[in-house]
């Protein structure tokens, strides 16, 4: 029961507390390239925490019983990167044969989020961090879901701001820079909201 | 050897092999069959997913391309190399249709037309356009600012020093883009093909084109009139051609008074039909005015009356049975 507290809390605080794109600024450029559209954003949501999941639980294997098994923590980046790289792509042909609907849904994302520095943070954070591995999957699984939750935020916001009265020098990126601000602002009461 | 050397060559090497198995084992298993040229198009594409040109990335802008949704030239990053591999790929599909470029519908540059006034503002064509219409007294006239040689993704237009666009045909891939561009809409599509070109869109009367411009039609109708195959409809003051009727003959850029119609062919004098004819009557059947008499498999012979010299007999004999004389050869 302990333990599930303690995953339970993990989630949470991943997904708010330290969220990734608000807190830990990790994975800006598709904040700001995909949330346009609340239904683009949430796709690449969807895309982000499929991948991370994965990305957890692979790399937690490879990092325990490979490399801390052997003492070469120095290949964590580059063994992280390639297995990031060959997961999502044997991920995408596995989509595309097994379901077209979701290949479709995701689309272009699935190959784009490869090269996003969240991915790559998660991958690095979990050995720093020293989880375990459901705590590993636990912990990417609520890093998507904080993901989707800034990137649909955002979304939404920029699709009021359409609408919206925005002064000519800030419209666009600057004032979507802005508002990344103030989100992250408002993401700061989260802290404290619970201690582990 | 240092074991973390070694160590680190099979862990990496291990990690690299399994990953490629994997991934090799992935792509045979999992294929998807699909148009092959989807993956040829995509090969010819520079592969940057930027969407530029509106689709979710490379691979669903070459499946757009071979489902003939999007156009062969669609990719404005890979420009003319790209856009001429993919029409390769794509070959006999899309070279069936007659390749279109763009066309000035406006004769009068700087030199041929009057000024109302001096434009000082934004030198573009949509702020001219909006202001006052820049500098030339004609309201339909080309504005001279190079909007479509700036929005032409393929270089294939270039401002001559007379302020008009011109269009290298080699270049220009139809794409329509300059053609949207125009807020004067004197840019059209038009068949390759097509040689004769009315080259004014202005709606005037001929009394007011005369006084703006010394290339403008002037709504005369002689072109119309001369036209063999009615190929030209006077529309509100202005002659305008129908590229799928036009036999390119000539005679209306000879008749017109204003030399507004360009005639990019040669004239021909006379045609003739030697001995040499087998009677298969393509030539007559290719005759836009059955100017063609003759019974199957005797020689033919043209009615000179009634002959528009358009030389499409001379273009459908397979016997080389037809004699061209063209009139800048005396």
């Amino acid at each position: 029961m302990e333990e599930f507290t303690q995953i339970l809390l993990l989630f949470i605080s991943t997904v708010l507390i330290n969220n990734f794109i608000l807190v830990r600024f990790l994975g800006i450029c598709p904040f700001l390239g995909v949330s346009k559209q609340v239904e683009t954003a949430f796709s690449m949501g969807l895309a982000t925490t499929f991948v991370m999941t994965l990305t957890a639980a692979a790399t937690w294997l490879i990092n325990t019983f490979i490399l801390e098994a052997f003492n070469l923590p120095f290949l964590q980046y580059v063994s992280f990167i390639i297995v990031i790289a060959s997961l999502v792509q044997f991920v995408e042909m596995f989509i595309k044969k097994t379901s077209p609907v979701l290949y479709k849904a995701l689309g272009i994302f699935l190959p784009l989020i490869t090269t996003n520095c969240a991915i790559m943070g998660l991958a690095l954070l979990i050995p720093l961090n020293g989880y375990s591995f459901i705590a590993s999957v636990v912990f990417g699984f609520g890093a998507g879901v904080g993901f989707t939750l800034a990137i649909v935020l955002m979304a939404g916001l920029r699709e009021k701001l359409e609408f919206g009265d925005v002064p000519g020098v800030l419209k666009g990126v600057p004032v979507t820079l802005i508002i990344a601000g103030i989100m992250a602002m408002a993401f700061m009461g989260f802290s404290g909201l619970i201690s582990m | 050897m240092n074991p973390t050397y070694l160590y680190s060559l099979i862990s990496m090497g291990g990690i690299a092999a399994f990953l490629a198995a994997g991934l090799g084992f992935a792509s045979e298993h999992f294929k998807v069959e699909q148009d092959p040229r989807v993956g040829k198009v995509e090969d010819a594409l520079p592969g940057a997913n930027c969407g530029a040109c509106g689709y979710a990335g490379c691979e669903a802008f070459a499946e757009a391309v071979v489902n003939g949704e999007a156009p062969v030239g669609g990719c404005p990053v890979g420009g003319d190399k790209v856009a001429s591999d993919i029409a390769d790929i794509m070959g006999a599909d899309a070279g069936s249709s007659d390749k279109v470029v763009a066309e000035l519908l406006c004769g009068g540059g700087i030199k041929e037309t009057t000024k109302s006034g001096k434009y000082q503002g934004i030198e573009t064509c949509k702020a001219a356009h909006s202001v006052n219409g820049g500098e030339k007294e004609c309201q339909y006239s080309c504005l001279g600012f190079g909007d479509c040689e700036v929005v032409c993704p393929f270089d294939a237009i270039e401002m001559s020093e007379n302020g008009l666009p011109q269009i290298n045909y080699d270049k220009c891939t139809g794409c329509g883009k300059c053609v949207e561009e125009c807020p004067r809409n004197v840019l059209m599509l038009a068949p390759l093909s097509g040689q004769t070109h009315i080259r004014c869109s202005s709606h005037n009367t001929g009394k007011i084109v005369r006084k703006t411009c010394e290339v403008g039609c002037i709504g005369c109708s002689l072109c119309a009139k001369v036209c063999p195959v009615d190929a030209i409809e006077m529309k509100d003051n202005l002659a305008v051609i129908d590229y799928e009727k036009c036999v390119n003959c000539g005679k209306c850029a000879e008749k017109c008074p204003t030399g507004t119609i360009e005639f990019q062919g040669r004239w021909i004098e006379k045609v003739e039909i030697n001995d040499k004819c087998v009677g298969c009557t393509l030539c007559a059947k290719a005759c836009p005015v059955d100017c063609i008499d003759g019974e199957v498999k005797k020689l033919h012979e043209i009615d000179q009356e009634r002959c528009i010299q358009c030389g499409l007999c001379y273009e459908a004999c397979n016997v080389d049975a037809v004699d061209i004389f063209y009139k800048d050869e005396n």
